[in-house]
């Protein structure tokens, strides 16, 4: 992964000793409310419901295990004990004390580490694959890109102040597993009718009060010009953005009023000027990114060996032989597997993970995955590396510490923002329609039957829980102070990606499982052979589940 | 007389708004925008945006131009920022200043936009602002104050 250099260290130093001062001022009366507002979002800090939220930046969900101690200890001492897997990849506290913010910016510092635009009007953090590098269906590496993004965004001058924030998604693979479509702009690594990788940039993605699915502003980028082109997209949208209505002022608004076309023309006038300029990256600027997240120490293996050894332990212990079908994937090697870690154990807040589970993690990926964790958009943790020899002694581990929960894709494994319970934002709480569900749907051999399926859940029209993406979409209403749940099905992040449809009036809490359970069994009823819930939905259409949803009990 | 920073220092300043009505500038006064498409002879001139007024509109006229002023009535409205950096990157070289109700921890990034002066709306605390403009002596990106990007300057 990337390491700093003095000059990164020096540059977050600076920005501790920046928002410490700014804190002080703050905290003295200098600064008003309203000016402290964007200074603490740019340093993830967020005034919430009950306390303080911080939003510590994980770029592209990739951290170390020395890090992930860091993060158990700070929760420890500045919080209650626990963190939160975000839906951007980012790790949030819940309940930091606003005169000690700038003491967690500091510890977080002597590990490489801030919070740095995880919030507020600018360049949010650069997002991608949770298997980045060890996908067996890649076309090549993405995190050295985002890296690149990351220093380039990383207290930009000019694009501090946007008309809203600004979100940016890097993909290498077949799969889109970084929904870029969703993204203001949307990256892919492509190949060019000569074979040469270039990129592929799509912009306008997004959710929020009118989800957009992002439009193809330029179909292959030699990769030198990166940053030049992303300077002139934001350029244009600084320029022209709309800032009279903050429903208004996301990229997509704008590129949706000028048309694509015309938007590419401003973007590429722009571009004119900068093109070549000394943003363009250099050979020796990628091949040095590039080199941060070349292949660890990768062993030979008995690959036979292993695979039968798996084979027996599967044999002997069901539960593990579920937990191998579920939760682990090919990596790109034969001899190693991708394991994901659940965080979506019926009971817990999906994406809480606590201090002793993280330590445990640092642990186990010190053991078994080279030191590397990642954070997924999903909630949950991945280790991108194990030998299949070491599955059987991974999952014990796992299993005792409750983070073996063998639900990855599945029903269970529920997107969730935190909802009413933390969030000022939010119209309705989440946590608790979450667990409902969970609750009522704890037949996994039902579970696993209704195939891959995610269902989200977001507590307002910010959408932080991907509802418009999810299969099964659920958001959080307000009607004259009563919490309502619109559902909308259809939703799909990847590349054929598509948003769901409003199913019709909301629910209320208490009927929102009954209302899940008969969308269910309509797809069960309605499927063909194999077909998944996307399949049968996009061939059946909305008005079965309408139907069934909202009949009359007789 | 007003005070300002300028250069790093805190300066008195004689520029005046010009009267909206009139249509010819004094010495030392800033016409808007619309005033200054009027002007026949531009040599000297000073001029003030406002948001939503690009410069694009001066980039024939930037070497006759002295004083370039980007106002931001609302410190949140960033797009003086890339106006500023516009203006540069085509060429202006004579003073640009932001007036208006900024922040002092907004100053290192108009600096880095290439704003070299910098007139705030409430100007009793300039010399703690001043030292706002110290908060970093390294960067990432190219800017205005330093056209390199930090990947071309590592060592």
């Amino acid at each position: 992964m990337y390491v700093y250099d003095q000059h990164d260290q020096k540059i977050i130093d600076e920005r501790v000793a920046q928002f410490r001062d700014q804190t002080a001022r703050f905290l003295a009366g200098d600064i008003t409310d309203g000016e402290f507002l964007p200074l603490r979002l740019q340093n993830g800090l967020y005034l919430q419901r009950l306390a303080p939220m911080l939003r510590i930046a994980v770029p592209y969900g990739l951290m170390n295990s020395i890090q992930l101690r860091k993060l158990a200890d700070i929760s420890r001492t500045y919080d209650k004990g626990y963190v939160h897997i975000s839906t951007r990849q980012n790790v949030q506290l819940n309940w930091p004390l606003l005169e000690e913010v700038p003491d967690i910016l500091a510890e977080l510092a002597t590990v490489q580490m801030h919070a740095i635009q995880t919030s507020g009007n600018c360049i949010r953090n650069t997002t991608t694959d949770q298997f980045a590098g060890v996908a067996s269906d890649e076309l090549e590496d993405p995190r050295p890109y985002c890296e690149i993004i990351r220093q380039w965004s990383t207290l930009h001058p000019e694009f501090a102040f946007l008309p809203r924030k600004f979100k940016i998604a890097v993909c290498g693979s077949t799969q889109d597993r970084a929904a870029i479509h969703y993204h203001d702009i949307g990256i892919e690594l492509v190949a060019n009718d000569d074979g040469e990788i270039g990129l592929k940039i799509l912009v306008g993605g997004g959710l929020g009060r009118t989800p957009a699915i992002g439009s193809v502003i330029c179909e292959w980028l030699d990769k030198k010009h990166l940053l030049t082109y992303l300077e002139a997209i934001l350029r244009v949208y600084n320029q022209h953005g709309r800032r009279d209505n903050k429903y208004k002022a996301r990229i997509k608004i704008l590129v949706r009023a000028m048309g694509i076309d015309a938007f590419r023309e401003a973007v590429e006038e722009q571009w004119t000027a900068l093109k070549n300029g000394p943003s363009t990256l250099t050979e020796e600027e990628i091949i040095r990114a590039r080199s941060f997240f070349r292949d660890p120490a990768y062993q030979t293996l008995d690959t036979a060996l292993a695979i039968s050894q798996l084979e027996d332990d599967c044999m002997r212990d069901p539960i593990f032989a579920n937990w191998i079908t579920r939760n682990t994937q090919d990596h790109r090697l034969p001899g190693y597997r991708i394991v994901t870690l659940s965080l979506k154990a019926t009971g817990f807040a999906p994406g809480d993970i606590t201090a002793e589970q993280l330590e445990l993690l640092a642990e186990l990926s010190d053991v078994y995955a080279f030191g590397e964790i990642r954070s997924t958009h999903q909630q949950n943790m991945v280790l991108g590396d194990v030998q299949i020899s070491a599955l059987y002694a991974l999952w014990q581990r796992l299993q005792a510490a409750g983070l073996a929960t063998p639900n990855i894709g599945y029903l269970t494994d529920i997107i969730c923002c935190p909802g009413g319970d933390y969030c000022s934002l939010a119209n309705a709480k989440s946590l608790p329609i979450a667990e409902a569900i969970q609750t009522r749907f704890d037949d996994l051999d039902y579970v696993y039957d209704l195939g891959p399926l995610e269902l989200n859940i977001s507590g307002c029209m910010n959408a932080c829980g991907h509802h418009h993406v999810g299969q099964i979409g659920i958001l959080g209403v307000d009607k004259k102070g009563q919490e309502f749940y619109q559902i909308c099905l259809g939703g799909n992040q990847a590349k054929d990606a598509s948003i769901g449809k409003i199913l019709g009036p909301s629910f209320q809490q208490k009927d929102v499982p009954e209302v899940i359970d008969n969308i269910l069994s309509t797809y069960v009823t309605l499927r063909q052979e194999e077909e998944s819930f996307l399949d049968t939905y996009r061939r059946v259409g909305i008005h079965p589940f309408k139907e069934r949803a909202y009949a009359k009990a007789d | 007389m007003p005070r300002l920073i300028k250069h790093g220092s805190i300066i008195d300043d004689a520029w005046q708004l010009m009267d909206p009505d009139c249509t010819v500038p004094a010495p030392d006064q800033i016409c808007n925008l619309d005033q200054w498409l009027q002007l026949g002879d531009k040599n000297g001139s000073a001029v003030q945006l406002e948001p939503g007024q690009d410069p694009s509109c001066l980039f024939g006229a930037l070497e006759d131009i002295d004083l370039l002023v980007i106002n931001f009535p609302i410190f949140t409205d960033g797009r003086g920022f890339s106006y500023a950096r516009d203006a540069r990157e085509h060429g202006y070289q004579g003073e640009l200043r932001a007036s208006g109700h900024f922040i002092r921890d907004q100053l290192t990034y108009l600096q880095r936009c290439g704003f070299d002066a910098f007139q705030m709306a409430d100007d009793s605390h300039l010399d703690a602002a001043l030292t706002s403009l110290m908060d970093f002596t390294e960067h990432y990106q190219a800017a205005i104050d330093q056209p390199l990007p930090l990947f071309r300057r590592r060592s």
